[in-house]
């Protein structure tokens, strides 16, 4: 560890400021803890030992939005509900992003009801589409995995 | 959150969710209080209401298993079952042995898995992290079964109309049998960890009671009415898929508290494993369909080799079966209740009216009740207990 | 008790009450003129031998054609004899029965139900409100004139 050894005894790094704001956001994305419908299960065992979604750095769920960056909208989206997502939605700090986690996110799923929002994208930009009835934690995993690679691609002049 | 606060008498209303927490889903109650105290509880629900009883009535009968995979999302296979079990009735359709018993051993590991899932978070709600990580342990076990035989974890519409879709191998037998020998131990550790913790007794004893007359009074079924002392269970009282055959106790608690309802639903996991291993003992030979030709799905590997089982195919999945007229209701004991199907048949190939009674709806409406003049913390013990489901009680 | 004896105990005890009974595939089913349900209900619940005590469903059949046009159905289970009954009220458009939350409080939330599905009123209930849909949706789902995708704004 040549470099680092070399480093700490200037007390200074050289690099470039999107790299290392994008490195620190992709480590620890905080999701929110929000469930709508069946996916949300799936997104618990993703937390529960056997996925370890902390093994990426995400595994801090937050209850309110005020404290998230990252809102995965797991399930069904109704018209009832589609206010308080929005709303949450806008509560939550700049830079965010949101993963639409199953089909009923994507795109309304099996359910072309009078009730059902079809697909969450009509109303907030979505950054990862997972689909699956539901997916299995695996690709929330995998989900996650895409945004930090998309995280890592952004720059301070396009997004905050 | 809104704050809306009256001078003269002191009462607050208070949102608590949809999206809060400790609601188990999209579920927003409108507290009353009075300082700490519940005066009034509202529960306000529908934020998942996704019409699946109107989307019934324009599926054909064999389309709808899917969208009952997806009322209790944590019991799945129990859903399919109640279902199955009503268009069968209306249909007169007997199911063969050997379906019977694979379908007593799927609802059974699905209550275990549904009970897992609910300690799981209510340990949780109550502020206890660990017993998650324990509960979710085994439930993966079970989730892996289920994959095994259906391909999928949480929705396998695998009980479906004249029996189940595909037979169990050795493979799943010998998962069965390993998780059947060491499952009691870990029920062990759950109860070391909680039943006589202190922090646990506090929160639980005395928290949210409901009488037996008051229960049966609001329609309560399940764990919920056990736990108030009523030996009342539907796989006992109108026996299906051969319960009848099956020793078990029905566990009963005494006072109808919070306490009495986790002590229950415990042992009724135990029960289950019991259940369970009497299932697996002598599973018959035979098939796993019905051959009830209009409705019944042919064994797969005829259909890729015989001209004349692939045309039954098609002609199930593409709709053009008929159904014999009339109405009827079944109901099965979910892990969470009663899940009843109203089935009205107009003699097509579409249930003219598909109704889905949902027990978690009813245990809902009886918090209300049980949670008056307690305190704000006991509320989310009281909310856990009950054990709802969203998707259920929106439908 | 079987289903002959449920039904024989309804028509020698309150023949006066009910409109026709049936057997049903399943369970016996007992029509009632709306003007008799509250009586008829109280005598299953409180007779010793029918027991009817937990209620477990109402709802309604939409049937646009009929006149009068729905049925609101209720099921009824008792632990005593572990039975099943079937009643059936007929309804017509814009018309209400009385509520059975009288007789038992877990009708409440299932009455509201109906109502906002159906658009069936019910009499003397506590709380007679909208509950899965908005309280300002202007339409009744499950009637079979409402479009499964929903009518646009």
């Amino acid at each position: 560890m040549g470099i680092e050894k070399n480093l700490a005894n200037l007390g200074i790094v050289t690099t470039c400021l999107d790299k290392v704001l994008n490195w620190s956001r992709k480590n620890s994305l905080w999701p929110m803890t929000f469930g709508l419908a069946c996916c949300a299960l799936e997104m618990m065992v993703t937390v529960s030992a056997r996925h370890d979604i902390a093994r990426f750095g995400a595994e801090v769920y937050r209850g309110s939005p005020r404290q998230a960056d990252l809102l995965i909208v797991p399930g069904t989206l109704t018209k009832k509900m589609l206010p308080m997502v929005l709303r949450l939605y806008e509560q939550m700090p700049e830079p965010k992003w949101v993963i639409a986690y199953g089909n009923c996110a994507c795109t309304g799923g099996v359910f072309r009801t009078y009730n059902v929002v079809q697909g969450i994208d009509q109303y907030i930009p979505v950054d990862v589409y997972m689909a699956g009835c539901p997916p299995k934690p695996e690709s929330l995993l995998t989900a996650i995995m895409m945004l930090r690679d998309k995280i890592d691609k952004e720059s301070l002049k396009n997004r905050g | 959150m809104t704050v809306e606060g009256n001078e003269t008498r002191k009462e607050m209303i208070l949102n608590m969710g949809p999206q809060h927490p400790a609601t188990h889903g999209v579920l927003r109650l409108l507290l009353h209080l009075e300082g700490e105290v519940v005066k009034k509880t509202i529960p306000i629900i529908g934020y998942l209401h996704r019409g699946v009883e109107k989307l019934g009535e324009n599926r054909t009968y064999i389309q709808n298993i899917v969208f009952t995979d997806r009322l209790d999302y944590t019991a799945s296979m129990s859903n399919n079952l109640s279902y199955a079990l009503a268009v069968e009735k209306l249909c007169g359709i007997e199911v063969p042995e050997r379906a019977r018993v694979i379908r007593v051993i799927m609802t059974e590991l699905q209550r275990i898995a549904a009970h897992l899932l609910w300690l799981g978070t209510y340990a949780l709600d109550i502020g206890a992290m660990s017993v998650f990580f324990y509960c979710f342990r085994e439930r993966e076990k079970i989730l892996d079964m289920f994959e095994m035989v259906s391909g999928q974890r949480l929705t396998p519409s695998y009980i479906c109309i004249g029996g189940v879709r595909r037979d169990i191998d050795d493979k799943f037998l010998e998962a069965l049998k390993v998780f059947c020998d060491t499952f009691n131990d870990y029920v062990k550790d759950y109860e070391n960890l909680l039943t006589k913790n202190p922090i646990w007794i506090e929160r639980l004893k005395d928290v949210a009671v409901l009488s037996a007359e008051d229960a049966i009074n609001w329609g309560v079924t399940g764990p919920v009415l056990r736990a108030s002392g009523v030996k009342f269970d539907f796989r006992r009282a109108t026996p299906y898929c051969g319960y009848e055959n099956y020793e078990f106790d029905i566990p009963v608690g005494t006072k109808g508290d919070c306490y009495d309802r986790y002590l229950v639903r415990v042992e009724e996991m135990r029960q289950s494993n019991r259940i369970l291993k009497q299932a697996m003992k002598d599973i018959p030979d035979g098939p796993i369909m019905a051959d009830v030709p209009f409705i019944a799905f042919p064994p797969k590997d005829q259909v890729m080799n015989n001209i004349e089982a692939l045309i039954k195919h098609f002609k199930i999945a593409s709709g053009t079966f008929q159904i014999p007229k009339g109405e009827v209701y079944s109901s099965i004991e979910n892990p969470k209740g009663e899940l009843g199907f109203y089935i009205v048949s107009d003699g097509s190939s579409k249930p003219y009216r598909m109704r889905i009674k949902s027990s978690c709806f009813v245990n809902l409406s009886a918090l209300p009740f049980m949670t008056q003049g307690c305190l704000v913390a006991d509320l989310i013990a009281a909310l856990g207990s009950i054990d709802i489901v969203l998707g259920e009680i929106d439908r | 008790m079987n289903r002959q004896e449920i039904i024989d105990r309804i028509q020698g005890k309150v023949s006066s009450l009910i409109a026709g009974t049936s057997q049903g595939i399943d369970y016996p089913v007992v029509y009632v003129n709306k003007e008799h349900l509250i009586e008829f209900m109280k005598f299953l619940k409180e007779d010793e031998e029918l027991s009817f005590d937990l209620i477990s469903d109402v709802t309604a059949v939409d049937y646009p054609d009929r006149n009068p046009r729905f049925d609101v159905v209720y099921h009824i289970f008792s632990i005593k004899n572990g039975q099943r009954i079937r009643v059936k009220v007929p309804v017509g458009d814009g018309e209400g029965v009385e509520s059975v939350t009288s007789v038992w409080r877990g009708a409440e939330w299932l009455e509201r139900e109906v109502y906002d599905m159906f658009g069936i009123t019910f009499y003397n209930h506590p709380d007679l409100r909208r509950i899965l849909m908005e309280e300002d949706f202007k339409y009744y789902p499950l009637r079979k004139d409402f479009p499964l995708e929903g009518i646009e704004e």
